[in-house]
């Protein structure tokens, strides 16, 4: 009996995380610094990959065409990332149970199909149309988790099935047509190519994370402290949030020298923060990770594995069906081609660039949104070099195997640093 | 009630089909039963694997404020129990009673619901999460915006009763040493006020101080009259807590003993032979003493 401490004595004066002497604590700026390094070497990347990649491309792109960084290019790139991010939000949530969704880009394609039949071909009302779409979305996401859950059918080859299946299914409702024009004065097309925030309210939204951020910070270290925890130096709060508050003003500011910053792009990041938070703040968001990091360790701690996976399967069709029918906005027509092409690889590679783990168990609803800007700045950059879609894919393709070798090197470094 | 795949003849004569059809689905509202009365009874329990019969008809009960041992060589069984107690796997025949009343554990978490604690051989931690995420694993505090500086603080509280040498409870299960993790897993099993515990060779990785933490602990749940079963192969352990010894071999029962029954007995119980490898070797030994004058402490 070495520390003889009873559980309501008054622990010392030492704050009670911080009593082995063994642990290296973070105070200060120099203190998060000097931890950040260490967390890269042990594999723990976080945004790194993605903020390397930014620049390089940036640069490498901007030399190329001048173009490319201009305010209303990045618009673009803004209004193309929001469709396929959120078909990509969808992917971060069944990668982290260590499953994968093959089919999204399919999904997607089915979705679009089923807007413009039932909207324009049958005069449903748009509403109803997005509502239906959403629904097939979710139950094949049921069907998906259904056949894992009871048949133990694997998801990969479930859902390459699925990929095949809802293409011929996109294809047959479409017709021997084969595409539908949407309307360009509908609300629907004018979201997805028009609409952006008028400029005062894109200056307000940019404050927003930053003051949450000095606001949350506030209260749980005043929390902390009460009980004794250690807590984040205010500098280093302080610091964050004026950086934060920072780049988003001047991104903002740069948008608004173009057109501004699309509605469907806020509606996309409105997502990821949602479902930042459901994955961090809630027993849902824990669940998924125990899940995704040793399912039997889950099941005996009373998790029901089976519901995680059909919520996660679920999200992930419905999100994509989302994302479908923003692309059927955003091209203003619901047609044949409509999520075939890159759009799964996209999807997945944004989620694998951001840091979301193929191996289960890691990752962050952030990771899809700073993937797609890496994913779609490339694609874009492309365009504007007019490069064939031969060699776009080529790239992207190597660009997604890039990504993947990163995450298997910095999960094996992960298992020598203890971090796995 | 435990029915799946149950021959007719194993089953107790007075179970009936209708019973079969009606679980007992009540919530855990009842507190700690009175010290001595019998938490969890289990007649003619068996679990087979195939053609391995792990367990047959295994009788065992255990009372509120006792420390059932649970010996017996590598794979006798021990552990099959224990999961099947916990709800991991379905018995294939056989009648568990939990206070009084007959339960059917399909599933952890109804073993959990009841008050049945695990901690188990495998530890079943998830190593990429925290060591505060682990603890409270499936019972998080206010699941719709998680606690976390609470359940930071509860599992400081629980890891220094523990003696537990943490160093941050922050890092991943994955950083820990093996010991560590057990002491973290017995810190689990604690959290939910169970009414009964079972620690599956909970000492195995541990260190001294931490070994007599856990034995302490032990105890002053017994105090608390929480039934406790614990699996070790530290006959010196078992001793120093258990109110009986229950020894499986070949996953059968294989006798009840006394915490001062001789070690001869004991370990005749699990070895199954009176003439075994044991005996021959401590026979030896006192023989090299004798033949060199030493004296056998
Ligand atoms: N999931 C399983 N599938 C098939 N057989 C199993 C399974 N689990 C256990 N067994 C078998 O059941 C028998 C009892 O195993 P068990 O793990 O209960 O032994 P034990 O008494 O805990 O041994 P030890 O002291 O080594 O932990 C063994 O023969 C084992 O092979
Ligand atoms: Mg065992």
């Amino acid at each position: 009996m070495s520390t003889d401490m009873s559980p309501n004595s008054k622990p010392t004066s030492l704050a009670l995380d911080r009593s082995d002497e063994r642990v290296s604590h973070a105070d200060g700026i120099g203190g998060t610094i000097r931890a950040f390094i260490s967390r890269v070497r042990s594999g723990d990347l976080g945004m790194l990959p993605v903020a390397i990649g930014l620049i390089v491309i940036s640069t490498v792109f901007s030399i190329l065409n001048p173009i490319f960084l201009a305010p209303n290019n990045l618009v673009n790139l803004l209004f193309d990332c929001a469709t396929v991010g959120i078909i990509s939000l969808g992917i971060v949530c069944v990668l982290i149970l260590g499953e994968i969704d093959l089919s999204v880009g399919s999904m997607s394609g089915l979705a679009s199909a089923i807007i413009g039949v039932l909207w324009v071909n049958f005069g449903i009302s748009l509403p109803l149309a997005i509502g239906a779409a959403l629904v097939t979305g979710a139950a094949v996401g049921a069907l998906y988790a259904m056949l894992y859950n009871r048949l133990g059918m694997p998801s990969f080859v479930a859902t390459l099935a699925g990929l095949l299946a809802l293409l011929g299914m996109q294809l047959y409702i479409l017709g021997p047509t084969g595409s539908i024009n949407l309307p360009y004065a509908s609300p629907l097309v004018r979201f997805g190519q028009i609409l952006v925030m008028p400029d005062w309210l894109s200056y307000l939204l940019a404050l927003v994370p930053g003051a949450v951020l000095i606001a949350a910070g506030l209260v749980i270290r005043k929390r902390r402290q009460a009980v004794n925890l250690s807590s984040q130096p205010l500098s280093s709060l302080v610091v964050k949030a004026a950086v934060l508050t920072l780049v988003l003003e001047a991104a903002v500011y740069y948008l608004n020298m173009g057109r501004g910053v699309p509605w469907m792009f806020g509606l996309f990041v409105a997502l990821v923060v949602i479902l930042n938070y459901a994955l961090t703040k809630t027993q849902w968001g824990r669940s998924m990770f125990a899940v995704g990091g040793n399912r039997e360790a889950a099941r005996r701690s009373g998790i029901n594995v089976r519901r995680i996976y059909m919520s996660a399967f679920m999200l992930c069709s419905t999100l994509a069906a989302l994302g479908g029918t923003l692309s059927a906005a955003r091209l203003a027509s619901s047609s044949q081609q409509a999520g075939t092409g890159d759009v799964n690889l996209n999807a997945i590679a944004a989620a694998v660039i951001g840091g979301t783990s193929l191996f289960g168990g890691r990752g962050s609803a952030y990771s899809a949104l700073l993937g797609i800007i890496v994913i779609q700045a490339i694609s874009n950059g492309l365009t504007l070099l007019n490069l064939s879609s031969s060699l776009r894919y080529m790239i992207t393709g190597a660009v997604l195997a890039i990504a993947v070798i990163v995450d298997s090197l910095a999960r094996r470094s992960r298992v020598s640093h203890g971090r796995a | 009630m435990i029915s799946q795949g149950a021959r007719p003849g194993l089953l107790r004569p007075g179970v009936t089909h209708v019973e079969r059809r009606a679980p007992v689905m009540q919530r855990n509202v009842i507190g700690l039963p009175p010290k001595g009365t019998t938490i969890l009874k289990l007649s003619n329990v068996s679990k087979n694997f195939g053609a391995v019969s792990a367990l047959s008809d295994i009788e065992l009960e255990v009372k509120a404020g006792e420390v059932v041992a649970l010996v017996g060589d590598n794979g006798a069984g021990k552990s099959t129990l224990i999961k099947v107690l916990a709800g991991v796997h379905r018995p294939s025949s056989g009648r568990i009673e939990f206070c009084g009343q007959e339960v059917s554990l399909d599933s952890p978490s109804r073993a959990l619901e009841l008050g049945i604690a695990t901690v188990f051989q495998d530890l079943a931690l998830c190593e990429n999460l925290d060591v505060v995420a682990n603890l409270f694993l499936g019972h998080e505090i206010s699941p719709w915006n998680l606690d976390e500086v609470a359940m930071e603080v509860r599992a400081w509280t629980l890891l220094r009763e523990l003696a537990a040498r943490i160093p941050s409870v922050r890092e991943p299960i994955a950083s820990l040493s093996g010991g560590q993790r057990q002491t973290v897993a017995i810190a689990r099993s604690l959290l939910l006020d169970p009414k009964i515990i079972m620690l599956d060779e909970p000492t195995a990785a541990l260190g001294v101080a931490q070994t007599a933490e856990v034995l302490n602990l032990i105890e002053r749940v017994r105090e608390r009259g929480l039934g406790v079963i614990i699996i070790s192969h530290n006959m010196e352990d078992v001793r120093a807590v258990a109110d009986r010894i229950v020894v499986l071999r070949l996953g059968k029962n294989n006798g009840v003993f006394s915490p001062d029954a001789s070690s001869h007995e004991l370990v005749a119980a699990i070895t199954g032979a009176t003439e075994n490898a044991v005996s021959r070797r401590i026979g030896r030994k006192s023989g090299e003493q004798a033949a060199t004058g030493g004296s056998h402490a």
